[in-house]
């Protein structure tokens, strides 16, 4: 009975906080596949090198451009 | 109370997915103006220029994801802990202090260059200083949220995101000063070109952060009503 009247009124909205606990492998694991991410499309082939050769650096050297990225 | 995280969880995984790709298709347009000015300072080799049309997709897009990836964590953290402001609300703030953040605060400093600006040889001085400055940044935002919610209490909201600003604003200005001035702009470069082209940068980085937020606020309300729907029926 207390429920259905509850029901009909406008409820505060609850945020759900999600707890660190649950929240840091995420932030680790994706986070640090981002960064390595944008790593490979900022850096790569230019300051410094992991893979051989300049082929990432030319593909993706009009975004690093424009995206703000130092590039040669 | 378990299958409300469960379900939270899931409404940021859905937004994630399903935010990205809008996004990738806002970058796509804009890709296409960007690359137009782009090609003007760098005429030769016109073997590669499909490549470069491919490529430009390529590495827009996935910088799009990573920062999507990284925004959905960001707002996964910032729900309910630095504000209980509705999720579009909060999306729209996030993505305003990022592009403040990664965006503007460096790009005063170190501004985007196009093609044929800058010496080969300052390349590792160059990344060092931008990434630098970028973790500068992001540190410094972050102490100001924090110290603008610890100020909230005595000077009220305004005042404290004013002070916060402020904050922010003199780390960033300070560290910035101290660090190296690069200016590698040929003599005979048009002015004309160089602004154009760093005017692009910033409308390709507004138009991927201003997406992102809104696109993301969007979808998480959409998924949060779809959510309460399903648990009420």
């Amino acid at each position: 009975m207390a429920q259905s009247a509850a029901g009909s009124i406008a409820q505060p909205v609850t945020v759900l906080v999600i707890p660190l606990r649950d929240w840091m492998p995420w932030a680790l694991f994706g986070g640090l596949l981002m960064l390595l991410l944008i790593y490979f499309v900022g850096a790569e082939q230019g300051a410094t090198s992991l893979l051989q050769g300049r082929a990432v650096h030319e593909f993706v050297h009009d975004s690093r451009h424009l995206l703000g990225f130092p590039c040669h | 109370m378990l299958v409300g995280l469960v379900a939270g969880l899931l409404v940021f995984a859905f937004a994630r997915c399903a935010g990205e790709p809008q996004v990738d298709r806002a970058i796509a347009f804009e890709a296409g103006a960007g690359q137009a000015r782009d090609e003007a300072p760098e005429p030769e080799m016109v073997s590669r220029k499909i490549q470069r049309g491919i490529g430009l997709l390529t590495g827009v897009v996935v910088y799009g994801a990573a920062l999507g990836g990284i925004f959905g964590l960001v707002f996964a953290y910032a729900r309910g802990r630095l504000s209980v402001a509705r999720p579009r609300v909060l999306a729209a703030w996030l993505a305003a202090i990022g592009f403040v953040t990664l965006v503007l605060a460096p790009s005063l400093k170190y501004p985007a260059n196009p093609p044929a600006v800058g010496n080969p040889e300052t390349i590792g001085v160059r990344t060092g200083a931008y990434f630098f400055l970028i973790a500068i940044s992001i540190l410094a935002s972050t102490l100001a949220v924090k110290v603008g919610r610890r100020l909230s209490g005595t000077f009220g909201t305004w005042y404290a995101t004013l002070l916060a600003a402020l904050f922010y604003v003199l780390v960033v200005g300070l560290c910035g000063h101290f660090l190296p001035t690069m200016d590698e702009v040929p003599a005979n470069f048009p002015a004309s070109l160089l602004w154009k082209f760093r005017i692009a940068s910033w409308e390709t980085q507004a138009v991927l952060w201003g997406s992102l937020g809104l696109l993301f606020g969007w979808l998480t309300e959409r998924a949060e009503g779809m959510a309460t729907t399903h648990a009420k029926g």
